[in-house]
């Protein structure tokens, strides 16, 4: 396999464990205000994501980083011809990051009220708004020769893109009810499965309109009848589809998490094995798709960007591991007397 | 205005407002961490309610130094994408390397410091505040080595239209990468003795946890002059690499118009780019521009007017945030030898030696901010020095699109910094018992 195809791999699985970690709270703060009733149980849901959150967010810093050093073109075009959605993205996420220190600083509802509501939008449009920009990434976006958009914001939100971010905001929102389940106990808990399990039904019932969409509207499917044995990563989601709900009636949230991660990142997998070998593809004219072939760096940097990734992610694989053991106790009310809480 | 201007002015805004809270990071970090490892030595409860009272501001200013650090990546494709095609090969990959090797760790790591009071060791703990501060100097690091590659590329080949890496090794030894470095890290560890001086003079005007403010003055006031002495040595030597690397940013630090030996340096000047000279030009010191920047009184020093009109730097801009970064370095450093005298029994300074440690906390912060004017207006007109213009490098996007967000930017950042600040001064006056 060259180098410039493992970069590719790799650059799909970093999108996917984006979308597995920070998906979950961002799925959260997109159900807290049709969740929390209380301050307590509000308070529940922001320690669930306390320690976890910030070290969510930086594998999309490494997403965005590696698609800079592996494909530049890819990241040039990419990220200046989804100029206005990637704007909102970060002002979102900028809104969302300082809530979580912000919130808690002032004893006053009204400031509560305010970072809350910061808290909801900077959660429900990213997971949107990912959504829309990667199923557009899927069926091509209107891209010419020199990496300029034929288009606009209106343009991203046809019947596919739409379907995207409804699919990603679901996903993550059944994701986030899981992951509150396993820091909870008593009521809450109880709640969060109710939610995931009746999240679940709608999830699947998009996830199938998803696929059959894509089998229509977009050229996902073409490498997958070209290889067949590429059906085989469509399992992965599958198995997730139908072991998170498993392990949900059984009452074991850990599990059906972790089912509900394969699934998250199976699908971002799914789409990305069948945009293979482009990055970004042109809906105008396949010849314009920004490719590993015409985007790449040199093989010198793809190679020393490998040894340092095979060197530091496992270890950060590690100590994220750790603090996701350390810190998945269920949130108690010592918890949230704790003084250093959000 | 057009897009280029909009996108440079949306770039500066955004790196200056990230930078209030990059420097604070960096040496509050360290003093925090130190801070913890004299409670896990020694046992006196005093220390770790000194962790946690600065740990919290630290964390109040950490919060708007992440979020505004994020959207500064991505800028480069966004605004700049022309630039990141060309130079994506070299400047890409260190962007990379510090997410990976760097930015996971901080992130990380404040989180389990954060919650981690009573669930870990006291000596676990106090390494996962380590671990966040050598991790956010290690992100200066790779951030300022991709800096370099624009101040004074390296290791490279132009190849294939673009920029391609030719030798890693050079790239990652730039040496005026390593020197701006040091200044960097340096001038914010002084900040960070600043700030906790001038907080800790803040409690003592009001005898208020004489203890406490007491130890903590002096920890702060030893970073304040170690790193304010080492800052301007460095900050030497970067004026040194300048003259040899990019001699019409030292003419336009200097407003220095026509080469020549022995060159001198003004007390006061007006710089006058239209009609190529100074306006006003008063206390000349002979010699001494050539010996600050080649360490010898009679070396030549190119002139401005020895450079093509397009490839001079803003003269003014460059000069006065020179003039006022070396002004206030000074002045810290004079402040930072008061405090070191002061730091046994800062209680018993004259009210107006603490109060002047109060007005002193900003001092730091102007000073980087216009060391990073420097650096940046005094590159231009070059992306990547002598490489790639500017105005080459722009993303071709629609004015409205820039000038939209770019207004967007400025409330936002505004409205967030501000309240950051506020919660910050807020905090700082809270008792930490």
């Amino acid at each position: 396999m060259d180098l410039g195809t493992i970069w590719f791999i790799l650059w799909g699985v970093l999108w996917a464990v984006y979308f597995v970690l920070d998906g979950f709270d961002l799925g959260l703060g997109t159900i807290r205000p049709f969740f929390a009733k209380t301050e307590d149980e509000k308070r529940t849901i922001y320690n669930a994501m306390g320690p976890f959150w910030d070290g969510n967010e930086v594998w999309l810093i490494t997403a965005g980083g590696v698609t800079f050093a592996a494909f530049p073109k890819t990241y040039a075009v990419m990220f200046s011809s989804l100029y206005t959605p990637l704007m909102l993205l970060l002002f979102a996420l900028i809104l969302r990051g300082v809530t979580f220190e912000f919130r808690s600083k002032v004893d006053s509802a009204g400031w509560r009220k305010l970072w809350d509501a910061c808290n909801f939008l900077g959660s429900f449009l990213p997971a949107l708004l990912l959504g829309v920009a990667f199923a557009n990434i899927f069926k091509g976006i209107p891209i010419d020769q020199d990496g300029i958009l034929h288009g606009n914001l209106l343009t991203l939100l046809n019947p596919y893109g739409l379907a995207g971010g409804i699919l990603f905001v679901l996903l993550f929102a059944h994701h986030g009810a899981l992951w509150l389940a396993i820091k909870s106990t008593g009521d809450i808990h109880d709640r969060a499965m109710a939610l995931a399990g009746r999240l679940w039904p709608i999830m699947a019932g998009v996830i199938v309109l998803f696929l059959l969409m894509s089998y229509g509207m977009t050229q996902l499917f073409s490498n997958y009848l070209a290889h067949p044995f590429l059906f085989i990563l469509l399992l992965v989601p599958v198995a997730g589809l139908l072991l998170t709900l498993k392990y949900r009636k059984e009452n074991r949230a850990l599990a059906s998490w972790a089912a509900s991660a394969f699934l998250i990142g199976g699908t971002a997998l799914f789409g990305v094995a069948g945009i293979f070998p482009a990055l970004l593809p042109s809906s105008l004219n396949p010849a314009y798709s920004l490719t590993i072939e015409n985007s790449s760096s040199t093989p010198l940097t793809l190679a020393i960007m490998l040894g340092v990734a095979l060197v530091f992610v496992p270890v950060v694989i590690i100590y994220q591991v750790w603090t996701l053991r350390t810190f998945r106790h269920p949130v108690t009310k010592a918890d949230l007397e704790y003084e250093e809480a959000y | 205005m057009d897009v280029l201007m909009l996108s440079r002015l949306q770039f500066a805004f955004a790196t200056f407002i990230h930078f209030i809270f990059v420097p604070l990071t960096l040496g509050l970090s360290v003093i925090v961490a130190v801070m913890e490892t004299k409670f896990v030595r020694t046992g006196d409860p005093t220390y770790k309610r000194m962790a946690k009272f600065w740990g919290r501001l630290f964390l109040i200013n950490f919060a708007l130094g992440i979020v505004t650090g994020i959207t500064l990546e991505f800028q480069f494709g966004t605004n700049w994408s022309r630039y990141s095609a060309f130079v994506g090969d070299i400047f890409g990959s260190l962007l990379a390397i510090e997410a990976t090797a760097a930015f996971f760790l901080e992130s990380t790591f404040i989180g389990v410091w954060v919650f981690g009071w009573e669930r870990l060791s006291p000596k676990l703990h106090a390494t996962a505040i380590w671990l966040v501060a050598i991790a956010s100097n290690l992100s200066a690091l790779w951030i300022i080595l991709a800096n370099g590659f624009m101040q004074h590329p390296v290791g490279y080949v132009i190849q294939n239209g673009r920029a391609e890496l030719a030798n890693f090794i050079d790239v990652i030894t730039n040496g005026y990468a390593w020197n701006a470095f040091l200044h960097t890290v340096t001038g914010a560890w002084a900040l960070g003795g600043f700030f906790v001086v001038g907080v800790s003079a803040w409690h003592l005007l009001r005898h208020q946890n004489v203890d406490f403010f007491t130890k903590s003055f002096r920890i702060g006031a030893g970073f304040a002059l170690v790193f304010s002495l080492v800052v301007a040595v460095v900050g030497h030597r970067q004026g040194n690499i300048v003259a040899e690397v990019q001699p019409a940013k030292l003419a336009a630090m200097e407003s220095h118009w026509d080469t020549q030996k022995n060159a001198p340096m003004y007390l006061f000047a007006m710089p006058d780019a239209k009609n190529e000279g100074n306006s006003i030009e008063i206390g000349r010191i002979p010699s001494i521009l050539s010996l600050m920047a080649f360490n010898d009184p009679s070396a030549e020093v190119k002139g401005l007017k020895d450079f093509a009109q397009e490839d001079r730097p803003p003269v003014g801009i460059t000069f006065s945030a020179f003039r006022l970064m070396v002004g206030l370095g000074t002045a810290m450093l004079v402040l930072a030898i008061l405090a070191f005298i002061a730091r046994h029994k800062p209680a018993e300074s004259s009210p107006k030696l603490l109060q002047a440690f109060v007005w002193a906390i900003p001092l730091p912060y102007l000073a980087e901010q216009a060391g990073w004017a420097v650096a940046e207006v005094g590159r231009q007109p070059w992306i990547v020095y002598g490489i790639m213009r500017t105005r080459d490098a722009v993303s071709p996007l629609a004015t409205s699109q820039v000038a939209i967000s770019l207004a967007a930017f400025f409330v936002v950042y505004i409205l967030l910094a501000s309240l950051d600040i506020f919660l910050l001064a807020r905090f700082a006056r809270k008792d930490p018992a």
